[in-house]
């Protein structure tokens, strides 16, 4: 198991000094939430009630964004060959992988929400929910995008293809994210949405390292 | 000797005798869809609240069905390819494809106009229609990915992994829209739950439902023997371009 | 240790690449493969690193008390480096050290050091990798073979961007590899100075026997 942190440790130190990625991310994140309400009009009350799910679907595209590199840049550079003669199984590889990108990307993400949240209008008392839900829901967004990832490393159209392939995979995280947002702020019980949101992402945890491992090895034949 | 699986994982025997079967097999398709449209237009009542035009549901209830089947085909074909590398899986993954989001496809058409005189909207996010637009991406995803990728093995594996990983998916994300809409909006206008329906109505919907399932599998034979038969054009081309690359690489040796 | 190839059969991409190969390689043997472009050389290093199933056929090894499989056995040196810019040569080098190892405490610096400095780079160490000439990456990236131990060595084409002082270096590398016991496998265009190396030559000729 330590190759897998020595992994993750590796990942993450080329996710700092690189910065680009995280940076392109957070901008992509602020540009798409600002152009939502020039596009719906300055309606406050409007606004503030459709915010929970513009920044989520707009921290889903964002992420999206990032995931084609997960693999990409190993793939180019020949570093997915060499992982894959050493002791960590493939399937423990793409989850180093899938981990190191939550860490780097989504919650750094999940934080820049409450921030966004201010531009349209979000009530304060929302906000703890909000961060709360996105860190819980946000593995799913990694470990299944790293499904993605795997699948497009050597398709042509890439960047567009995984997000025609992931986004769907995405429908439940987004509808119980926002169910548990909703949950906390009304009069409707919060566990249920908000543990339901825990068992996707540990499913996905399971099955995106699954799938991912497996379309890397028929890639690397 | 060998089974019939085994005999049927024969390409040549498989086309031998889907040439023999097919005609069979669209015939009983417009036999039984036949038969199922005039039960509809003519035995099964016009609905109390929405008359005539409810008989579209004849057509569009069938169609998600087998929207369904033919998505749980192909994951059955992708499990096919990785645990018996049964050489026609991939050949049934990929023909049944396309055919499955055409009928998916018909689903949400049928369900819009349907939409249309029932809700007064052509578009309503009423769970079922909204899993199965799902659905349909699900379905173009498979489709894109496999366009996308010039390697057929390596696109046949590739797809094979998407659709296993979609058919985990699917009841999930069937859960998770159901759960979201009884949350916004109390209740549809499509409610269908078994017992409440009269046979008058069922009766119809299973006929057209059996037909266009032999329909499908009438499509998805030739589309089988279409896909054989190209891939075995593209060998016979490869065999060439080997057998000329021999042929200028033999007096440099 | 033992490398055993038999009948194997290997097709990329629909296309039968390798047909019919048999392989023997012992402790402290080298093995050459030639033939023209797209003869398989790559093809068949890939299969011996585990990446590619054979069609047909089997690749084992027989070794004492070892029951590892091919890929953690060997060290796959292809045409890419495996350098992340981004990282100092040491860096990348403790990286591939590490994670090879399964060995994430940091220990076996000297090894490392040792490592930069057979491969001629122990000045480099502390300058990022981005900042290395074509042919102090390659170098960088063979130094992976002295930072973790494998018995099998394969290389695909090793000479390319080495000059003939880098060349050098990776002969001794790989006779002192040798010495020890190890294995080489190598891919190569170029005639490559390896003692008694024995040679199968890939090609058309190969595949219709």
């Amino acid at each position: 198991m330590s190759g897998f942190f020595t992994l993750v440790g590796r990942d993450l130190r080329l996710a700092v000094r690189q910065g680009g990625a995280l940076g392109t991310a957070l901008g992509f994140y602020l540009v798409v939430v600002a152009m939502l309400p020039l596009g719906l009009g300055a309606d406050l009350k409007l606004l503030s009630r459709i915010a929970p799910g513009i920044l989520w679907i707009a921290l889903l595209l964002s992420a999206l964004l990032s995931l084609g590199r997960v693999f990409e840049s190993d793939y180019e550079d020949g570093s997915l060959d060499v992982l894959t003669t050493g002791p960590l199984p493939l399937e423990l590889v793409t989850a180093a992988k899938a981990l190191a990108h939550w860490i780097s990307t989504s919650v750094p993400l999940a934080l820049l929400a409450p921030v966004l949240g201010i531009l349209l209008n979000l009530e304060l008392v929302a906000y703890p929910a909000l961060v709360a839900t996105m860190i819980i829901g946000t593995p799913a967004v990694s470990f299944l995008g790293a499904i993605g990832a795997a699948l497009t490393l050597t398709a042509r159209r890439g960047g567009l293809l995984i997000a025609l392939l992931v986004l769907p995979l995405y429908v439940p995280t987004l509808i119980f994210g926002i169910a548990a947002i909703s949950a906390m702020l009304g009069p409707d019980d919060v566990a249920p949405p908000l543990l339901i949101l825990t068992a996707i992402s540990l499913g996905a945890i399971v099955l995106g390292p699954l799938a991912a491992a497996a379309a890397l090895r028929t890639q690397m034949q | 000797m060998q089974t019939f699986t085994q005999r049927l994982a024969n390409p040549t025997q498989f086309m031998r005798l889907s040439a023999r079967l097919l005609p069979w097999v669209a015939g009983l398709a417009a036999a039984i869809i036949a038969y199922g449209l005039y039960l509809a237009f003519f035995v099964a009542p016009p609905d109390y609240l929405q008359g005539e035009i409810a008989r579209i549901m004849f057509v569009h209830v069938p169609s998600a069905w087998i929207a369904m089947a033919g998505y749980a085909l192909i994951a059955v074909s992708a499990f096919g390819l990785f645990v018996f590398r049964h050489p026609l899986a991939d050949v049934s993954a990929k023909a049944a494809a396309p055919i499955g989001a055409a009928f998916t496809f018909l689903a949400l058409f049928t369900g819009s106009l349907w939409g249309k005189p029932a809700w007064g909207t052509y578009w309503v996010w009423d769970a079922r229609l909204t899993s199965v637009l799902i659905l349909f991406f699900l379905y173009l995803g498979l489709i894109a990915l496999r366009s996308s990728i010039d390697d057929e093995t390596l696109a046949s594996k590739l797809t094979a992994i998407l659709a296993l990983v979609g058919i985990v998916m699917l009841p999930i994300i069937k859960f998770s829209v159901d759960w979201g809409n009884t949350l916004h909006q109390p209740s549809s206008v499509l409610k269908l739950s078994g017992p409440t329906i009269h046979s008058s109505i069922l009766t119809p919907l299973l006929v057209i439902g059996a037909g266009f399932l032999v329909l499908f599998v009438a499509m998805h034979l030739k589309a089988m023997r279409n896909e054989i038969l190209r891939r075995r054009v593209k060998a016979l081309q490869l065999a060439e371009v080997a057998r000329a690359a021999s042929q200028v690489v033999a007096p440099a040796e | 240790m033992l490398l055993i190839a038999e009948n194997l059969v290997l097709s990329r991409g629909g296309r039968t690449v390798i047909d019919g190969l048999s392989l023997r390689l012992s402790n402290g043997e080298a093995l050459l493969l030639t033939g023209a472009n797209g003869a398989g050389k790559t093809t068949l290093l890939r299969a011996l690193a585990g990446f590619l199933p054979p069609a047909f056929g089997e690749i084992r090894i027989e070794n004492e008390n070892d029951d590892r499989e091919l890929g953690e056995l060997c060290h796959f040196v292809g045409h890419l480096d495996g350098i992340k810019p981004h990282l100092t040569a040491m860096e990348n080098l403790a990286f591939w050290g590490a994670y090879l190892n399964g060995d994430s405490s940091g220990n076996g610096g000297d090894r490392l050091t040792r490592a930069l400095n057979k491969f001629g780079l122990a000045a480099l160490a502390d300058v990022p990798a981005g900042f290395l000439s074509a042919g102090q990456k390659r170098r960088l990236a063979l130094s992976r073979l002295a930072a973790a131990h494998r018995p099998l060595w394969l290389f695909d084409e090793p000479t390319a961007l080495l000059d003939a002082a880098s060349l050098t270096l990776l002969i001794d590398a790989v006779n002192a590899h040798r010495a020890d016991g190890g294995l080489v496998i190598a891919a190569t265009h170029l005639p490559l100075a390896f003692k008694n190396a024995k040679e199968v030559r890939l090609g058309p000729k190969e595949k219709a026997a």
